[in-house]
């Protein structure tokens, strides 16, 4: 099933599929933010936003806007 | 003696990798903090004594996750390593990667070693590697890397010697590139570049055509060169996003077969802390006890220093008068210098002890939190969760505050921090606030244990806070600056905090401050006390004019000093000053001599009470013990002959003193964090009003 990040509830997983590149950092990019890379919702922050993700090995926080250009296959 | 050798070494590496512990380790003390030349960016060198004949300087650069150049810490690292002829630019190169995320620290590593420049590589964090359940095949991976690889451990200084001694033998390292970029991703495209600058690194040219920014220091030619290849931007930018996914297939391959991680050894610290310190309502509730507790702790042990240094510098200036020919430079020297050195001095316990609570907030992973549970909020006021530190910060100085606010990326965000941060209660309006509310405020308690006075010093603090955040919803719905603010935050590992990195930290931020803002203080001490003791030929021939105007009457030699010292006042460039503005300030409920405290807090708020102490110590002699706080009650306004500092005019006067703009060190930083003094005097002009509007109305509604 094919969403983005901003839709997975926390502690599900999913692969990258796909990155909408022009609006998105290329630092994201750089973390090990790929297509191919798995990718697990760890905590919502109380305001439903930013999201605290797990990818490639690093934790990260990114704001909704930004998770919802990152396609990914629920797994 | 033969010349000395120096060996120029780059500490490179991802934020959070222990970079700067590892930097601590191999200086000590010896660094200097200064910045790169036109841009806000902290450059960190430090000297290395490796052997009697050979010293390293070592750079700290800025931590990045890689080097194209995409932020300004990104743009230093770079510019550092693409031109052999920089003043920085190294023998060789150290990146610094932590163990745990082997993966992701790669990536810069490869991007270095492409450059053929000799590197190592410091697996940092190595003595968690068995608790984590790491297993590196450390020979074949050196193999794979071409590289020297060392296993680290900054924080327990573990490795460190094995780091020195590859320094020394750096000629020995390879300086062959790692990954193939050029038949990857378009093979006609990367042979004519190479075949363009057949002298340079492929990667390197590819780096000079990512980007138009740092190319100054090439020939026009190689320039124009340069400029062919960006002629299609998005062709650029689409290979970029490729380097990236191949490198980190080619980092992948290699460490399948050299790095297992067995995650069943993992602990769940992080998960555990994480659900109660970001938790909806508890991750609220600890920040606010922390809060707390911060500031608790930097008034109470705060206060014994700083009655100390008070006391300190207060009888150096009686002792200086005392053993010193009376005149003119020992004037200068008690009235002038020395106070205004004890008004820098005086304000370092508070700023240390909240840089030491900041410090341990950031080095604990806790910051990173903060960050994560506030920055909703905040963008609501046009600021980001980092600006959260900004605002912390400006309780103690709005100076080292402002620096702080360089890690946000966006721009609009940046500035909307830096143009309220000045509205939060700094330790410099704290003297202002203390004295009127001791002349204002009865000291009774309400519900039984709350004091008043303290309450209404609360207020003023909420006062604070509530108008940067109005200011900030103000400015995100006026300002039209077009910026994208890409969010995003490492969460890094819990850790204990090491008392080296927090001991330099504190020690850094005091003297940016006392470096930032004491030069200017001190000046305006200075200035100020020659006008005060200079003024116009009425002031030069007060005691003819006083004992003329007197003659007739019969006065002892206590009440016509008094007499005269008024007049001198009246008289002095200051007095003048003081006297010029009262039409504009008399509406506020000032008389002119608040007017010269007014003047005087222009350079720096805490003035304020230093200028009146100066002013109403006129006509009382040495046995007379009375404080400030006793001759400012007793002052009376001569037009209505009741009490000057009154209820109305004290409220007005704190108003002013919460919203005014009055420190030039403040506005100093923020023309230099901004490149421009559009927002300087936007702050100050603004701010001016509000404070003057704010007053006005405060004391017309009470009076």
């Amino acid at each position: 099933m094919k969403t983005t990040i901003a839709n997975l509830k926390v502690g599900e997983k999913g692969v990258i599929e796909d990155i909408a590149l022009e609006n998105i950092p290329l630092t994201l990019l750089e973390m090990g933010c790929l297509p191919g890379i798995d990718v697990e919702l760890l905590q919502i922050a109380p305001l439903k936003d930013p999201l605290y993700i797990r990818v490639n090995g690093s934790y990260l926080a990114i704001r909704k806007e930004t998770a919802q250009q990152i396609t990914i296959s629920k797994l | 003696m033969g010349q000395k050798k120096s060996i120029k070494v780059a500490l490179v590496g991802n934020p959070n990798t222990g970079k700067t512990s590892l930097f601590n380790q191999l200086t000590g003390l010896n660094q200097k903090v200064g910045n790169y030349p036109g841009i806000t960016v902290e450059k960190k060198t430090g000297l290395l004594k490796l052997s009697a004949e050979i010293d390293a300087e070592i750079i700290d650069l800025p931590g990045t996750y890689s080097i194209n150049p995409t932020t300004l810490d990104e743009d230093i690292v770079l510019k550092t390593l693409i031109n052999d002829g920089h003043e920085d630019f190294p023998d060789v190169i150290i990146v610094v990667a932590d163990v745990e995320n082997i993966k992701r620290n790669l990536l810069i590593f490869s991007q270095i070693k492409d450059l053929n420049i000799p590197t190592i590589l410091v697996l940092n964090m190595s003595d968690q590697m068995r608790k984590k359940g790491i297993t590196i095949d450390l020979e074949a991976l050196k193999e794979k890397l071409k590289t020297e690889i060392i296993l680290v451990s900054a924080r327990k200084g573990l490795g460190i010697d094995e780091v020195k001694k590859a320094i020394v033998n750096y000629k020995e390292l390879s300086t062959s590139s790692l990954a193939n970029i050029k038949d990857r991703i378009d093979s006609v495209f990367f042979s004519e570049l190479k075949k363009t600058f057949p002298n340079n690194p492929l990667y390197k040219s590819w780096l000079l055509i990512t980007q138009a920014d740092n190319l100054d220091f090439l020939s026009v030619n190689d320039r124009d060169l340069v400029n062919n290849f960006r002629t299609d931007i998005d062709k650029i930018n689409k290979y970029q996003h490729k380097e990236t996914i191949l490198r980190y297939k080619k980092i992948n391959e290699i460490l399948k077969k050299t790095y297992t991680l067995d995650r069943t050894h993992g602990t769940d610290l992080r998960s555990k802390l994480d659900k109660i310190l970001t938790h909806k309502i508890w991750g609220y509730v600890i920040f606010a006890l922390i809060l707390f507790v911060i500031f608790q702790s930097v008034f109470d042990w705060a206060s014994v220093p700083m009655d100390f240094i008070d006391s300190s510098f207060a009888s150096l200036s009686s002792w200086v008068k005392t053993v010193m020919p009376p005149g003119m430079f020992t004037d200068l020297l008690s009235e002038g210098i020395i106070p205004g050195i004890g008004g820098v001095i005086i304000f370092i316990p508070q700023i240390a002890i909240l840089f030491l609570f900041v410090a341990i907030l950031e080095e604990t992973g806790y910051m990173s939190r903060v960050v994560f549970l506030m920055d909703k909020i905040m963008r609501k006021y046009g600021m980001s969760g980092k600006s959260v530190v900004p605002l912390i910060s400006g309780t103690a100085c709005a100076i080292p505050a402002i620096m702080a606010a360089r890690n946000i990326s966006g721009w609009k965000e940046r500035l909307i921090t830096i143009l309220v941060t000045p509205f939060t209660t700094c330790s410099a309006r704290l003297p202002v606030y203390a004295i009127i509310i001791a002349l204002i405020i009865p000291q009774k308690r309400v519900l039984g244990i709350f004091s008043l006075q303290g309450l209404t010093l609360l207020s003023l603090y909420v006062l604070g806070f509530a108008s940067a955040l109005f200011a900030g919803y103000v400015l995100h719905k006026v300002l039209k600056v077009e910026s994208r603010s890409f969010f995003v935050i490492e969460m890094p590992d819990y850790k204990l905090p090491s008392l080296k990195n927090i001991a330099i930290t504190v020690l850094e931020k005091t003297k940016a401050f006392v470096f930032g803002a004491g030069k200017i203080i001190l000046a305006i001490s200075i200035i100020l006390w020659f006008l005060a003791s200079n003024g116009s030929t009425d002031f030069k021939n007060a005691e003819e004019i006083v004992k003329n105007e007197l003659k007739d009457s019969n006065l002892s030699q206590e009440e016509f000093n008094q007499k005269l010292s008024t007049y001198k006042l009246e008289n002095s460039y200051i007095g003048m000053i003081g006297k010029a503005i009262e039409p504009a300030i008399k509406p506020l409920g000032y008389d002119w001599k608040i007017g010269i405290a007014l003047v005087s807090s222009f350079a720096a708020r805490e003035v304020f009470v230093g200028t009146l102490a100066t002013i109403y110590s006129v006509g009382s002699d040495d046995e007379n013990n009375t404080t400030i706080k006793e001759r400012m009650a007793a002052e009376v306004n001569p037009e209505t002959g009741e009490k000057l500092f009154n209820f109305p005019v004290g409220m007005s006067l704190l108003i002013f003193y919460a919203f005014a703009m009055q420190c030039m060190g403040t506005l100093a930083i923020v023309k230099r964090e901004t490149n421009s003094w559009k927002w300087p005097l936007f702050q100050l002009v603004s701010m001016g009003i509000l404070a003057y509007v704010a007053a006005f109305i405060t004391y017309s509604l009470l009076s």
